[in-house]
């Protein structure tokens, strides 16, 4: 075992090693033929964006899924997986993001649920209790009274708990997906801390995140996955930011850089009342209080990673989930916007990323699909007169060309393109004045994703306000007048696109190690271009009174 | 020749085929089993048939209100206690008035036996939709007090009335069909008008596939909820009406006594999933016609009638396994059918892979 | 080896340990914790302790060997049965079949033993019987998934429609069936006149399950996976605990709790038994035990909570028997409202919970 080695030894032994393993869902590829290994006393990174197979293959090391091809060997033999328990007993133990522990029990019965010390009147609580001490001090939480209940603890606490109790069984894999999403920069800090000294001891530690700096700080080596298939395993050093966030989001550094922009230089005037302007907009560990504004007839593209706040922030704007600070106006008026039903009264309307669980009503048909919100819109006793459903629904199947072409198939045997065009038909039935599209071509084919693009495009011709969200940052300067940047749950950016503006300059401000960076690279980015210099905001003023919030 | 097979996946066309058998078995042990004849003294048509009819018709009704119910994912433990609330005020009010003859005392009677089934259903609705208790505990709870509430009604007695025009309700016959059973059938066919020609059937469906969907589409799910909960108590009530109308008698501890799981199964054989979703009107009323037939066939093959419980529990428990995803993906990977869309979880989880 | 705070069932904790690294003030913030969990069930003793001095007030006589001793065993198989419901609820389940059960059981049992089976082995057929439904239950549950209510609503169903099957008449065991004996009093102090304190083997096998299900629940691995499994049956899953076969057991306990339930029942009754015995016990359980502090959602609770809960019912009914005035038609109303009172409670305290 090398200890203390952050430069990992290529001779040095892989702990866990998958090779070639596939795994097939109805219609999906999630993992085609990846190879990954893990050294032992290295921290090693997982990153991709939607729809990588991040997940899957945990779950494939977690013996949740099982493997349809290919072999998973764990120092050096091949295992077949079943569950956590068999995980476990592997070696492998996992600490996820919602943690998963009995915040009704004690802290020490958590760390030793399932271990516990029995004498001979059953479980022995001196003993389990002094057990879990032990345990929580080589954490360095030997300050943790192992009798106080787990819901007495900070969310950071809890996840340091969490990885005690891993350790109780001798763990030689610690897998951590996303153990800091809820974290502050103190409490990621204490994090990594166990993090290096488990390390040291020789524990192979599998971490997963979405936060870059993180990677970065705490990583040996990345590992990066895009469609489900492998795109390579790389050393830290050897792979800056930018040709990170290039091989995530898939388009390489060069072609990027070559991109550009097609959209004209952005001549609005907004001087005008926007249609929709948010000042101070913020929710408790979803976004911190934002400022932003949506003009009639504009496309506003809000850029930055998977949980940077971009999919939380529309959802505020929409109603979906409530604000706990700031305030919306629609067209110059106070909107007091606290769920969908009230956004969609003020012509909002919320396409989400999660089309599965958010979006369609899948035994509903297609018909149903699309005429539900302008339904409810209408109240349950004015049915939306059959005439006018069948003339909605012929508009925009047709408009959007959904296949199979029958409005009375159940819209869950649909494929996903084809469930994206249906939803995107039922927002424009309610008559939106504002549009907000979260990855609505996530996971689906080139065809259709062409077709939405091109539909976006119309609507704000036609004097939509329209905010684009989508992880391909090409696709997002291609549509979007402006760009709202955002990382970490706030936004750091705002730029007027423009011929100079590539995918390319945004994930430069997205990969700027500090806010400074990031600002800087920005207002380059707005001097090379005269007109929009003063337009361009970077929110530092936004960011403070965020880092405020936090510590109320 | 398509359409006969879509008539054949139909869950109704399982039921049909069920009440079929029974009638066979029923025939074989007594040839005349089938037969309709005439009363001489009354000048009644009398049968077999008849009497099923005549006895579906509170089973159709307490089946009706399930299947909405159930449809938003929920559960109505209390609609059996509603049917000796309904049977119980309308008891009491026409032993109170006293006019055998009177059809203004039937209608009050009805009329105060409705509202106060209304009342109680919207606490139920309430207490699930706004107060957020689970629908089985809220309707347990309020199972055996409305039971309670029925017993106070009537001072814990048997109580009878004479009404004649109530008693009608029951033992009536338009063009020889039993007066209950074509009212049933006429408050069935007035139920599926208001689902299906206002939106409220698509929005109880689409709460109870997608809730989170739902919400995001503008739909509020709480007035829908209560409206759905007090519908169905409604329903029962009606239901206890016919049943005491027969008899001109309510005992209200065995008035409506373990009736909700005849209401259940109706409603799961007529093809709605416990599960929630998309409900099928004409499927539990077969449902319910089936389940008449069973109480009859059961008692005509001479097993006591309190025994039926255990043939319908096992129904159930079959049903509910049928249902099951383990189950249902065994008999797929059997059949290995290619046009059988994907079960719900198995999407699911590639969703989730993908995320 | 002693008691620690966490494994015994009674509000107040255990003096101390000494443990040097602790400080006072952790430790009463720790009370303080601990404390708001009891509350429900402090509640439920405050209204137990309440109706006690009341009815002795009102009616005198209450605070008498006799009197207490008559309330016990009449609450030992509702005792017992509250027992097996506290489990299955604090694992987030439900048990709707526990009345049924009782009733198929003590007639099967009791027809079993006039067909000469010997009385003890009855006894024990009983409680097996019991298990077996709960076993079925248990695996509908687990395995395939059926939400609890319904499938013990089936079981309840089919015991049910079993016991009218077997009879609808009173059946009676033989003369020297062991229930004579489990009926028996032994007199631990004998007062002036009718004042003895007596106790019945029933009554001393309900206080048994209350220790063993205390012991089960706090001090055995699977006892601790009940709990993990009541706050979230995908935690226990992913923490590596054996979640399966925990809640198959769950539903057999429950099942024998209610076969030995109507064990000691039929003993009660002089070895009589009935296809319709037993309605409406599920509720009186189920009540029981949220009376007791037990969270309907699953999670949290204690088995001495739902032996205070059992109690609470008991006692009310003693009062409603002694006013005469009361109509004991409400009592199933009022039952359902109390109930009703304190899922509401629970839920304004879980609420208030997650603001913290």
């Amino acid at each position: 075992m090398t200890k203390s080695s952050p430069s990992v030894a290529a001779g040095s032994h892989p702990i866990v090693e998958v090779k070639d393993v596939s795994i097939t869902f109805p219609g999906v590829k999630a993992l085609d033929r990846v190879s990954f290994r893990l050294l032992p006393g290295e921290v090693h990174a997982l990153m991709g964006e939607n729809g990588a197979g991040k997940s899957t293959l945990i779950k494939a090391l977690t013996g949740v899924y099982e493997i349809d091809s290919g072999s998973i060997l764990i120092d050096g033999r091949e295992r077949h997986l079943t569950g956590t328990a068999s995980a476990q007993e592997a070696g492998i133990s996992t600490v996820y993001q919602e943690i998963n522990l009995c915040p009704n029990l004690s802290v020490g019965e958590n760390v030793m649920l399932g271990h516990e010390v029995r004498g001979w009147a059953g479980i022995d609580w001196r003993r389990t209790h002094a057990e879990a001490r032990t345990v929580l001090a080589r954490m360095e939480l030997g300050h943790l009274d192992p009798r106080a209940p787990l819901s007495s603890l900070s969310i950071a606490m809890q996840q340091l708990v969490a990885i005690s109790r891993a350790m109780v069984t001798d763990s030689k894999v610690l897998i951590l997906d996303e153990p800091t999403s809820s974290l502050d920069a103190n409490e990621v800090e204490v994090l990594f801390g166990v993090v290096r000294r488990l390390r040291d001891q020789g524990v192979a530690i599998l971490f997963i995140s979405h936060f870059l700096d993180q990677v970065y700080a705490i990583a040996d080596r990345i590992t990066v996955l895009r469609n489900g298939q492998l795109v390579g395993e790389f050393l830290v050093q050897d792979l800056d930011r930018t040709q990170l966030i290039s091989k995530m989001i898939g388009k390489d550094f060069e072609s990027l850089k070559a991109l550009g922009s097609t959209r004209q230089k952005d001549m609005r005037d907004r001087s005008t009342t926007p249609l929709l302007a948010a000042a101070g907009l913020g929710r408790k560990g979803a976004i911190d209080p934002t400022d932003v504004e949506v003009h009639a007839g504009e496309v506003v593209g809000f850029a930055g990673l998977l949980g940077s706040g971009r999919t939380e922030l529309a959802r505020l704007l929409a109603g979906a989930d409530k604000a706990d600070s700031g305030a919306i106006t629609v067209k110059g008026e106070k909107a007091g916007i606290g769920s969908p039903v009230a956004g969609l009264a003020h012509g909002i309307a919320y396409s989400t990323e999660n089309r599965r669980d958010d979006g369609i009503v899948a035994d509903l048909s297609v018909r149903e699909n699309i005429m539900l919100a302008l339904q409810a819109r209408r109240g349950w006793m004015r049915r939306v007169p059959a005439k006018e459903v069948d003339k909605l629904v012929q508009t925009y199947m047709q408009r959007f060309g959904v296949r199979p072409n029958d409005p009375d198939r159940p819209i869950g045997l649909l494929s996903g393109g084809n469930q994206q065009k249906v939803l995107l038909g039922r927002w424009l039935a309610t008559g939106p004045d504002l549009l907000l599209l979260d990855e609505p071509t996530r996971g689906i084919d080139v065809g259709a994703k062409a077709d939405i693009q091109e539909t976006v495009a119309e609507l704000a011709e036609g004097g939509m306000g329209v905010v684009f969200i989508s992880s391909e940052l090409e696709e997002v300067v291609r549509l979007s007048e402006r760009i709202v940047i955002l990382k970490d749950h706030r936004k750091i950016g705002e730029v007027v696109n423009g011929p100079e503006v590539s995918a390319q300059s945004v994930v430069s401000i997205i990969a700027a190690e500090s806010e400074e960076l990031a600002e800087q690279a920005a207002q380059e980015l707005a001097s090379s271009d005269s007109t929009t210099t003063d337009t361009t905001t970077t929110d530092t003023t936004n960011a403070d009174s965020a880092s405020d919030g936090r510590d109320s | 020749m398509n359409r006969f097979k879509a008539a054949l996946r139909t869950p109704w066309f399982g039921a049909l085929l069920a009440i079929v058998v029974l009638l066979a078995v029923n025939t074989i042990k007594d040839p005349g089993y089938l037969a309709i004849g005439t009363n001489q003294t009354t000048g009644m048509m009398s049968g077999n048939l008849l009497d099923i009819l005549r006895i579906s018709a509170p089973i159709i009704m307490i089946s009706l209100g399930m299947t909405f119910v159930i449809a938003t994912e929920g559960i109505d433990l209390s609609v059996g206690s509603m049917m000796a609330i309904g049977g119980a005020v309308a008891m009491q009010t026409l032993s109170s008035i006293n006019q055998p003859s009177s059809v203004t005392a039937m209608l009050t009677a009805i009329g105060l036996a409705l509202l106060l089934a209304f009342v109680l259903g919207t606490v139920n609705g309430i207490l699930v939709a706004v107060v957020g208790l689970q629908p089985f505990i809220t309707t347990l709870v309020m199972m055996m007090a409305a039971r309670g509430i029925a017993r106070v009604i009537t001072g814990g007695q048997n109580t009878n009335a004479r009404n004649g025009p109530f008693n009608q309700l029951a033992t009536g016959q338009i063009l020889g069909i039993p007066t209950g059973f074509v009212l049933a059938i006429g408050i069935v066919v007035l139920v599926a008008l208001l689902m299906r020609r206002t939106a409220l059937g698509l929005m109880i469906e689409s709460i109870g596939i997608n809730p989170h969907a739902s919400r995001l589409a503008g739909i509020r799910p709480r007035p829908i909820l209560i409206a759905v909960y007090a519908l169905a108590a409604v329903l029962a009530a009606i239901g206890g009406l016919f049943t005491v109308a027969e008899v001109m008698t309510v005992n209200p501890s065995s008035t409506g006594n373990l009736m909700e799981l005849d209401a259940i199964l109706a409603v799961v054989i007529g093809g709605t999933s416990l599960a929630g979703g998309k409900f099928s009107i004409l499927g539990s009323t077969a449902g319910a016609l089936l389940i008449a037939t069973l109480n009859k066939t059961v008692v005509f093959l001479g097993v006591p009638s309190a025994a039926t419980p255990a043939f319908k529990g096992v129904v159930i428990i079959i049903l509910v396994l049928l249902q099951s995803d383990r189950v249902r993906s065994l008999l797929k990977r059997r059949t290995k059918s290619p046009t059988t869309p994907s079960t719900p979880t198995a999407e699911l989880e590639s969703q989730e892979a993908l995320a | 080896m002693t008691a620690s705070p966490t494994v015994t069932d009674a509000p107040t904790p255990t003096p101390k340990e000494p443990e040097a690294q602790e400080s006072r003030g952790a430790g009463l913030a720790r009370l303080w914790q601990r404390g708001q969990g009891f509350l429900p069930t402090l509640i439920a003793l405050a209204l137990l302790l309440g109706m006690l001095i009341y009815a002795q007030v009102a009616y005198g006589r209450v605070f008498h060997a006799g009197t207490m001793s008559d309330l016990l065993v009449g609450a030992a198989p509702m005792l017992i049965l509250a027992v097996g419901m506290t489990i299955v609820i604090i694992s987030a389940g439900i048990d709707l079949s526990v009345g049924a059960v009782v009733a198929f059981s003590s007639v099967a049992g009791v027809m079993i033993m006039g067909t000469g089976v010997n009385g003890w082995l009855g006894l024990l057929i009983m409680v097996a019987l019991g298990a077996l439904f709960g076993l079925v239950a248990g695996v509908m549950v687990q395995t395939f998934n059926v939400q609890p209510f319904i499938a013990t609503l089936a079981m309840m169903f089919l015991a049910r429609g079993l016991a009218s099957m077997l009879t609808t008449d009173v059946v009676r065991a033989p003369e020297d069936s062991p229930f004579g004996w489990l009926a028996t009093k032994w007199k631990l102090y004998d007062g002036p006149k009718v004042n003895d304190f007596t106790v019945t083997p029933g009554l001393v096998i309900a206080v048994l399950v209350v220790v063993g299900a205390v012991f089960f629940m706090h001090r055995t691995r699977m006892g601790r996976t009940v709990y993990g499994i009541g706050e979230s049956a995908a935690s226990a899953q992913l923490m590596g605990l054996p979640v399966a076969r925990t809640r198959i057991w769950i539903y057999i306990m429950s099942g024998a709790c209610s076969g030995l339930a109507a064990v000691v029942y039929t003993a009660s009754v002089q070895g009589s038994a009935r296809n319709v015995t037993g309605l409406g016990w599920e509720l009186d359980a189920i009540a029981a035990v949220v009376i007791g502090g037990t969270l309907l959602t699953g999670g949290a609770g204690y088995v001495l909570g739902s032996v205070i809960g059992v109690m609470v019912l008991q006692v009310m009914r003693l009062i409603i028997t002694k006013d005469g005035t009361i109509d004991p038609q409400y009592l199933t109303i009022i039952t359902g409202a109390v109930l009703l009172v304190f899922v509401l409670v629970q839920r304004v305290l879980a609420r208030k919970g997650r603001e913290r």
